[in-house]
Order: structure tokens, then sequence, then C-alpha cells
């Protein structure tokens, strides 16, 4: 999985790639050791994982806190970016198709949790949260799906543009509707039900044990948390059926010839609208999340940047893989946070990264196995063509 | 030169009806009332000198194209109008001249890819999975391991044994096995889980045809299948395409290598611009005065 280079190597760039190679190697060695444990093994290490992922906001590991900002409020946004980053991986690195409008659908789902659960919203009838989600998801979906219909037709670049004008229309309508109040917003919208069971004695923000009183409330984020990474972890799993079905193989089909696959009998417009209307539903859904948390969604969260740093976090990672599009969300959400004297530069910094990505890693950082050797090979016809 | 085979005459009934086929691109006619028709079990060969029509005729019958006027009859039924994969399902499948597998995937999820041209779990069924057939005792997973891992099995086979296995799953195991048998057929083994790209090129010609055979289909077009080949391949490609026959596969070929289409095909179909010059047993096509001269041209003093 490495470039192979045979010409002697001097200077910046190629220490660099050099690095970048050796650690390309340790990653590939280490994806070879984890396939050749045995599978109780691997599922023991997962589950390990997940109970750590849950236990996070209650460890203290040294180092990774944030210092400015609530640590488990940026875990919430972690696995919130995490969630876009795998819904927008099913576009744009399974099916191929580049998005850049992904922002409108997460606005989407937002704005119906906050239209129909919040009391500040013209709508008059109110549901409950648990209602609004499962309207939030069929919305965007049915969003992705209008947008997708008469636009699939059109590839590459000129998808791309018209996805574009997707999100700039759906930013313009969230400013200027009075349903969703412009960039005053709507307050107020609802949380999840449920309260913590009566045993729990540990003791809340207030003083008080939390035992029977509401999960999700303005003082403890946590609950937030877990429900977010209960989503992403769900919607991982679903992708990863996905991808090693007919479906999968019918995006990647899509993807590396459309021609040849509508031939080979894949019907290539059901198949990308499948993936248009997935990936809308978890843009949806991750946004509707987002709404819940804040209780609160304005138009100045809609932003055609957003979509790019979307985007980014799929390409830097390594488009078309699970984890490489994790890491790149991770990255993407949890280091301005971390580092938060460095947020006001965080699209310099996002761009800079990009252009270097694209220089010595165009494959991401966790490569997809198959773009990995693609663009090991064309490295290896055209050295000096990066 | 081999002797031409005199292999049974086209008896079969007709699969593939060419009715009056014209294509114009603007002002340009690529295939100009072409007629001609395909009988079950045959091997047809489709010849002619370049820029005769064979791919644009190809194309026509695949739904790349759509026939300005005329008419294609597959298996009783028009194939004119209809979307590609449609025209894949209903029984033809094809090969490119210039070879279009998808590089990025590997030699076995290429063939999956023709395969499930049959299958039917989309979305929904690859998801939840609930679609249940019931299984049969060897279908069951095998208790292999001890201990906790061989509970585990156990627990499956039993879950297995009360609620089915699910469509998809059937459909996955059925077709892995059909793709690895095919890829042995066509001469592409042991190199599954290579990337397509990183074939040699016999193989990615052999896959392409392995690929293809994957859809099920009642006719397979090979374009210019022979193309790079040396000798030694070129004859094995011939074996190759009588296997296909034998396994009732009917076969429409394009080829410009003679002794290959001498060699292999039942009847053969001569274009010229356009327009069908000669039709016939090989031996017929080759003695043709205007197969001759469309090939080596006409002395000027014969004009």
């Amino acid at each position: 999985m490495t470039q192979t280079n045979d010409k002697p190597r001097v200077g910046v760039t190629d220490t660099l790639r050099r690095f970048d190679d050796r650690r390309a190697e340790a990653v590939s060695g280490l994806r070879q050791r984890w396939s050749d444990l045995p599978r109780a093994w691997r599922v023991g290490a997962l589950v390990a994982l997940i109970v750590v992922l849950y236990a996070l906001p209650d460890l203290a590991i040294p180092g990774i806190r944030t210092t400015e900002t609530d640590f488990t409020g940026v875990l919430f946004l972690v696995a919130i970016y995490v969630l876009i980053a795998v819904g927008l991986n099913v576009v744009v690195g399974l099916a191929g198709l580049l998005d850049l409008g992904y922002i409108g659908f997460f606005a989407v789902g937002a704005y119906t949790v906050a239209i129909f659960g919040s009391p500040n919203s013209p709508v008059v009838i109110k549901f409950p949260w648990l209602v609004c989600i499962p309207i939030a998801i069929a919305l965007t979906m049915i969003s992705g799906v209008l947008l997708g219909w008469p636009t699939l037709r059109l590839r590459g670049d000129y998808l791309a543009i018209v996805t574009l004008g997707f999100g700039e229309i759906i930013r313009l309508i969230a400013t200027n509707s009075t349903i969703t109040n412009g960039n005053r917003g709507i307050a107020g919208v609802p949380v999840p039900p449920g309260n913590w069971p009566s045993f729990v004695q540990t003791i809340g923000i207030d003083g008080e044990p939390l035992g029977g009183r509401a999960l999700f409330s303005i003082n403890d984020t946590r609950p937030f948390y877990w429900l977010a990474l209960t989503a992403v972890l769900l919607c991982m799993y679903g992708v990863r059926r996905l991808e090693n079905s007919r479906v999968g193989r019918a995006w990647l089909a899509v993807r590396e010839d459309e021609d040849a696959a509508e031939i080979m009998g894949v019907p290539s417009f059901r198949f990308k609208l499948w993936a248009f209307a997935i990936g809308a539903a978890l843009g949806g859904l991750s946004g509707a999340l987002f709404a819940t948390h804040n209780t609160f969604f304005n138009a100045e969260s809609v932003l055609l940047q957003t979509s790019i740093l979307y985007v980014a976090a799929v390409v830097v990672g390594g488009a078309g893989n699970l984890l490489g599009v994790t890491v790149g969300a991770i990255i993407i959400s949890y280091l301005p946070e971390r580092f938060r004297e460095f947020a006001d530069y965080r699209y310099l910094l996002f761009g800079l990264a990009l252009i270097a990505v694209m220089i010595f890693r165009p494959q991401g950082i966790v490569p997809s196995r198959r773009r990995a050797v693609e663009l090991a090979d064309r490295a290896k016809e055209a050295p000096t063509n990066v | 030169m081999s002797e031409p085979q005199t292999t049974t005459p086209a008896t079969g009934e007709p699969l593939l009806e060419v009715d009056n086929v014209t294509l114009r691109f603007g002002g340009v006619v690529a295939l100009d009332g072409v007629d001609f028709t395909l009988y079950r079990g045959e091997i047809l060969g489709l010849i002619g000198p370049n820029g005769a029509g064979k791919t644009t005729c190809f194309n026509a019958m695949t739904g790349v194209f759509r026939p300005t006027s005329g008419e294609m009859r597959f298996d009783g039924e028009r194939v004119s109008g209809r979307k590609r994969y449609e025209i894949t399902r209903m029984g033809i499948a094809r090969t490119f001249q210039n070879i279009r597998l998808f590089p990025e995937m590997t030699a076995l999820e290429n063939v999956l890819v023709g395969a499930d041209a049959r299958h039917r779990t989309s979305v929904v069924g690859a998801l939840f999975r609930l679609y249940r057939v019931p299984v049969k005792r060897h279908e069951l997973t095998e208790v292999t391991a001890a201990g906790l891992a061989g509970a585990a099995q156990r627990l499956r086979r039993t879950g297995q044994r009360i609620f089915g296995l699910s469509r998809h799953v059937l459909e996955e195991r059925a077709a892995r096995q059909k793709a690895e048998a095919l890829l042995r057929f066509v001469g592409v083994e042991g190199r599954l889980n290579e990337l397509a790209r990183n074939l040699s090129y016999g193989e990615q010609r052999r896959l392409e045809i392995a690929r293809a055979l994957a859809t099920e289909p009642k006719l397979l077009c090979l374009d210019e299948p022979a193309a790079g080949f040396n000798p030694a391949e070129k004859e094995q490609l011939l074996q190759l395409i009588r296997k296909i026959r034998d396994t009732g596969v009917t076969v429409l070929l394009i080829e410009h290598d003679m002794r290959l289409v001498m060699g292999v095909t039942d009847r053969i179909v001569v274009l010229e611009f356009g327009r069908k010059i000669a039709e016939g047993s090989p031996a017929e096509v080759r003695d043709d005065p205007k197969v001759i001269a469309a090939y080596l041209g006409v002395p000027a003093d014969a004009a």
C-alpha cells in the first residue's frame, strides 16, 4: 500500500513523504494483524472500545480533555461530526457523488425537530421528541430524493454545483422564511423523554442525587453524548451491512464505471438515489440531534463553509473507509476545541491540511483498501506528477 | 488455416431478430437497414472493416443507443426502448472492445456485480434481513470450535433452524459460489481477491467474460475478445467460446482475427458502411466477392 519510488529522496517534501510511507506501512501492518486475530478477540476488543467510548466523559485520561470548553459538549460535537461523515461517506466515498450541499440536509433535520416540536414555532400541533425524530429522518430522506431525482442524471462536477446550490437554497429559506424565524431561530426544541433510574445515587451538578430526575436536561450533557454515540454506532453498523451487500457493490460499480455497471444489470439511478436518501437521512438525524442538544436552531448554523468542512472530513480521513472518515471527522471537530488558540485559524489550517493531504496522501489518512492501491499505482506510473 | 467447422446449421429457433435497424447520428448513418437473425445455440460472427458499424450494432442491441428506426426482438420481446439493465436481465450480456472492468474492485467482486443482476435484495433487505427463507440441514452453520466460540456457533445454528436465513445471506452465498466457479471456468483462478486493475491483460479480458456470464445471459456478445492476444491465447479463447456455447449460451462475436472467426463461428454476418453485405457459413462468406472487395478493395480496372 505504499508508494514505492526508486529515485533517491532529498528535501523537505521527500522527507515528509518518506515519513508518510513508513506511517502507511505501519497502518497496513496493523490492519493485517487485526484481521488475523481470532474473531472472539476482535469482538472483545470492539466491545471494550465501545465501553470506553461511553465512559469517556467520566474518564480522566490526561491530555485529551479540553481546557476551555466543556469536554462532554465537545464529545457530543465530535459524535455529531462522525455521524455526518458516515452519512456523507455513503454519498461521496461509496457512490462517488460529490455533494457540496450536505449542510442542507443537516438543516432540514434540525428545523424539522424544531418546527414540529417547539412551542415557539408557527406549527400549531406539537409532537413529542420521539415522534419528531422519525419525521425529521423521513423529511430529510424525502428532500434527498427530491434533490436527487432531477439532478442525479448529472455527473461529476455538474452534480457538485447543483448540490452546492441546494445548500444555498436551504440557507436562504432558513434566513428569510417566517417559519424558520431567520437568525432569531427557534428555541424550545424538545428533548428526549426518560428519567434516571431511581437507584442512581450519583450526585448531579446541583448537589442532588440523579435518580428519578429527567435524563436529558441542561445540567448534564452526558446523556446527549450517549444518545449521539448510540446513533453513530447503529448507523455505522447499518452502513457496514450495506457496504458488504449487493447495494455496496452497486455503489462501487457506479463509482468506478457507471455505464459498464448499468450494462451489467445495475439500475444505477435507483442505487444513486438510495445513496442520496441514506446520506440525507444520516445528515438529517445528526441535525436533529444537534438541535435537540442545543434546544435551539437558527439560520446562522447553516453555512456553505460547513458543507465544505464536512467534505474535508471525508476526504482528509479517507473517502470510502468508515474508520478513515471517522478519523477525519474527529480531526475536523476535536482539534479546534482542544487547541482553542487555533480555533480562529480553523479554516486556514484545514485548508492547508487539505492541500497537504492532496499532495502527500491523496487517498486520505486511512485510505480504503481499493483507493490506496489505485493511487499508489498512479504514483508509480507518474512519480513526478503529484 | 484450420478447416472451418461445419457445425450444426442454424436449426434452433430465432433468439434475436434484428429487423431493418437504422441508426443515424445527425447526418452520419452508422447502421443502415441491418437485418439478421440469430438462432439459439449458434455462434454468429459479426465482421467487417473498421468503422463498419459492428460495435454500434452491439450498442444498439444492449440499449446504449436507440435505433432511429427498425426493431429488435429478443426471445420474442422488443428490445429497443428498454433500459440497459433491463436488457441485461432479459438475457443479453456483453464485453467491451476496450476493457471496462471495475478497476478498484477485486476480481471476485467484479463477477459478483454481474451475478447481482439476478438478485433481489436491495437496501431494506440488506439492512434488516427480515425476508427469511427456511434452510436445509447442510446449509446450517457448522460447529467447529470448542468452548465459548463453539457455544456461539451452536447458538447461531439454533437461530438459523428457527428463523431460517435471510435472502441476502443466501444470495451472497450462492453468488460467491457461482462467481468462483465462473472464474475457474474462464481461467482466472487463484486471484479472486486481486484488484481487477492488477490482473494481466489476458486475465482482464477473461474476467470480463466471467462477469458477463454471471448475469446468466441467453446471448453473450463478445466485442473483439482476442484483441492483443498471442496465438496461444487465441487458441485458449477459441476453446473457451466453444465451451460457453456448449453450456447453452448463444454467442455473437465481433472479431478481426479471421482465423479465429472462421474457426469458431457457425455463421457470419458481414457489415460494411453500416450495411449488411453478406451472410452465410464461414466458407460462403470467405468466397463472397463482395466481402473480398470490402476487405481487400476493388481493383481499379474492375470498378
